[in-house]
């Protein structure tokens, strides 16, 4: 793996020679984000994006951790055992905002890292793999996260599991034997309870597992970069530590300032009032809502209102499972030869003035409530995303002209590529 | 042949879509949506008080809590309870560890006859929580005109601006408007219930609690005009809602300020670290 000219590591202390003999783990540090691992020197700020997202998911199973010593995952204290937390655990009121808010910025830092690649076009050959597993770590996230929300027992913990296990009754004729089996019980309870705690804790290290995986499989052709040109030679390339941990320490730094100013001054604005309220089967909320990161899959599934053939909310489930499954096959449908968004004319007219105002539509309109003129905007919405994914990349893909390439990423940096000059990573570090 | 399926579904998806776009079109041009009495006359909490503990700097105003603890106590606690909150948290309020156990005192919470293991009341200990009133759900709803008088402890945290939505709530019980009566006549409040625009359905089973100035004597010579009480008994709820919150906020700075200079540091040790990388050689 990696490039022929990337640093090997020589260890000089005898403790490090006789780990290295008996079990190489800094030598494996050294490959992955030491010195060993040559990286693109040309990445923008949005390649931190995938180091930020790791964080996130540390953070999350360290705080969530701590959380479970305290919390009881029963029907009848659940939710007391949360203000419990809240109020008499020492500190476990910034644990749970922290927890809570994590899981916000979580899903920040995933779309981000999600939308780079698909502006870079980060799913080609020969990153097809990371890109795959980058989706099962996405929907792995999302049914962890669904979970988490319900552990609190509020209101919208309640309603939330009792309408997204509901899409399963959609499912003909096995429909509703399906969602009683999931739920153990015909309406959320304990049982549902007990094992979305359970999942909720077991999942995380299903994450870090695919994660592992996913940076494995990164480092087979290493990173993309922002030209989409492959890296062909050393000086397209520094050593990622200094240089990418320096870039990466920055990065963490302005990431952790928004997040603790969310979980100190704003901890529960992204969250909803509702979930204050112990759960209530007898009383359904006004709106049901779920969590903001979820609002633009919720939007696509509320658009289907005509029972066209098949059921209103057949259709509604299929087209929301469908919306995330269909980037599992984004490597084969754009089939451009060029990534870069920067060079590809009519692909980023699409992105930019289609793609992202789409998904702001969707976002908005997840949240609002089923009415009109909501439910119409997101139809429209709806229409579009599957045409961006499904029928306009295939058919820009290979009637578009790209824009001229740099012949390579030390070109595309210092203007020519005959000068290219890297000074060793000692001395720039000096 | 992926990308021949790809379109073929992805036309599909549309096409459904699209369709069920024009049923609702047609659905919406032919028969609009009626307004809802609720959407037209509720009204979002008034903005117009500010609290000691709103903003970066927010901090509580311990005269205020112990004013609006003493609204409750002697107006609300008669419907409602405060059950996440105990006796021994009141010395965030500035009572002494004696001043606790003397209130804990003055309340009756449920408890066993040592004698005959008989369910009865015996005074409150520091650890107890507020006790509600009625002994069971049944017994509340009963004496309620059958609407259960919700426990308040979370109150300012399971609405939007929870503590602008108390105030506003106390003090906005008013005559329904004759353009709602002429509107939407179903929309006044029937027997037992009160209007309040600022009540999601505008139709509250609570009666005005805070009607009359000096309902409430204040130990502190404050003069108790209604507006006043719904103000005290706001911050109080927002207190026992997170009696953190202020400790919160005394954490958050320390934290930011340190991540501020750890980022200018990471911002330096970046731009050293590639200062030599990036140079073009002229």
């Amino acid at each position: 793996m990696s490039f022929p000219w990337a640093k090997n590591y020589e260890p000089v202390n005898p403790v490090m020679k006789f780990m290295d003999e008996k079990l190489p783990l800094p030598r494996l540090v050294y490959n992955a984000v030491g010195a060993g691992y040559p990286v693109p020197r040309n990445l923008s700020y949005f390649w931190n994006f995938g180091i930020l997202a790791g964080f996130c998911l540390v953070l999350q199973i360290v705080t969530g951790v701590v959380l479970a010593m305290h919390y009881a995952a029963n029907s009848g204290i659940a939710f007391n055992s949360v203000e419990h937390i809240m109020r008499d655990v020492n500190w476990g009121w910034m644990l749970r905002y922290m927890h809570a808010n994590g899981a916000s910025f979580f899903f920040l830092v995933i779309y981000i890292h999600i939308f780079r690649g698909f502006f870079y076009s980060s799913y080609k050959a020969p990153r097809e793999m990371i890109w795959l597993l980058g989706v099962v770590i996405f929907l792995l996230t999302m049914a962890t996260a669904f979970m988490g929300y319900v552990l609190p027992w509020g209101q919208m913990s309640f309603w939330g599991a009792k309408v997204i296990t509901g899409l399963f009754s959609a499912i003909p004729l096995v429909g509703e034997p399906i969602q009683i089996w999931l739920l153990g019980g015909f309406a959320p309870d304990n049982a549902a309870l007990n094992r979305f705690f359970s999942l909720h804790f077991m999942l995380p290290f299903v994450i870090l597992g695919v994660v592992i995986l996913h940076i494995w499989a990164l480092h087979i052709p290493g990173s993309s970069n922002p030209t989409g040109v492959e890296v062909k030679q050393e000086s397209d390339t520094v050593p990622f530590h200094p240089y990418y941990t320096a870039k990466d320490g920055f990065g963490l730094g302005v990431f952790l300032l928004i997040y603790f100013a969310f979980v100190f001054f704003f901890p529960n604005t992204l969250g909803h009032p509702d979930n204050y309220i112990e759960a209530n089967p007898l009383s359904t909320p006004a709106h049901i809502v779920p969590e903001w990161y979820f609002y633009p899959f919720y939007a696509i599934l509320r658009a289907f209102t005509f029972d066209f053939i098949i059921e209103a909310k057949l259709w509604g489930v299929l087209a929301m499972f469908s919306s995330i499954l269909v980037w599992f096959f984004l490597p084969w449908l754009d089939k451009s030869p060029v990534r870069s968004g920067h060079y590809r004319p009519m692909f980023r007219k699409f992105f930019w003035f289609g793609l992202i105002p789409c998904m702001a539509v969707l976002f908005y309109c997840g949240g609002a409530p089923a009415e009109e003129p909501y439910v119409m905007i997101s139809q429209i919405a709806t229409a579009y995303y599957f045409l961006h994914f499904l029928v306009i990349l295939p058919i820009i893909s290979s009637i578009e002209r790209p824009e001229p390439l740099p012949f390579s990423i030390t070109e595309a940096v210092l203007g020519s590529d005959d000068s290219a000059v890297i000074e060793p990573a000692a001395k720039a570090a000096e | 042949m992926i990308r021949l399926v790809g379109i073929l579904v992805g036309l599909g998806f549309t096409f459904v879509v699209l369709l069920t776009f024009l049923v609702g079109a047609y659905t919406a041009a032919t028969e609009p949506a009626a307004e809802t009495a609720e959407h037209a006359f509720h009204l979002t909490p008034k903005e117009d008080v500010h609290f000691s503990f709103e903003g970066p700097v927010g901090h509580w105003d311990i005269a205020q809590l112990q004013r609006g603890y003493k609204v409750y106590k002697e107006v609300c606690s008669a419907c409602h309870s405060l059950k996440q909150v105990a006796f021994r948290n009141l010395a965030d309020l500035g009572y002494s560890e004696a001043q606790v156990k003397a209130e804990a005192a003055a309340w009756r919470v449920p408890g066993i006859d040592p004698n005959t293991g008989e369910a009865t009341t015996r005074p409150g200990l520091p650890t107890d929580a507020f006790p509600s009133p009625y002994p069971n759900s049944v017994a509340a709803a009963a004496a309620n005109n059958n609407a259960i008088p919700p426990d308040l402890s979370l109150m300012t945290k399971a609405r939007h601006e929870g503590s602008h939505y108390v105030y506003s709530l106390l003090t906005g019980y008013q005559e329904p408007s004759a353009e709602l009566a002429e509107r939407f006549p179903e929309s006044l409040p029937g027997p037992g219930l009160h209007h309040n625009p600022y009540f999601a359905n505008l139709n509250l089973a609570m009666a005005p609690p805070l009607t009359t100035e000096g309902q409430v004597t204040y130990d502190d010579g404050t003069v108790a005009t209604v507006d006043q009480m719904s103000q005290d008994v706001a911050a109080f709820l927002t207190w026992t809602a997170e009696p953190k919150l202020v400790k919160r906020k005394q954490t958050g700075w320390p934290v930011l300020g340190f991540l501020l200079f750890a980022t200018i540091l990471a911002w330096f040790a970046k731009k050293s670290v590639w200062a030599n990388a990036k140079r073009r050689e002229d």
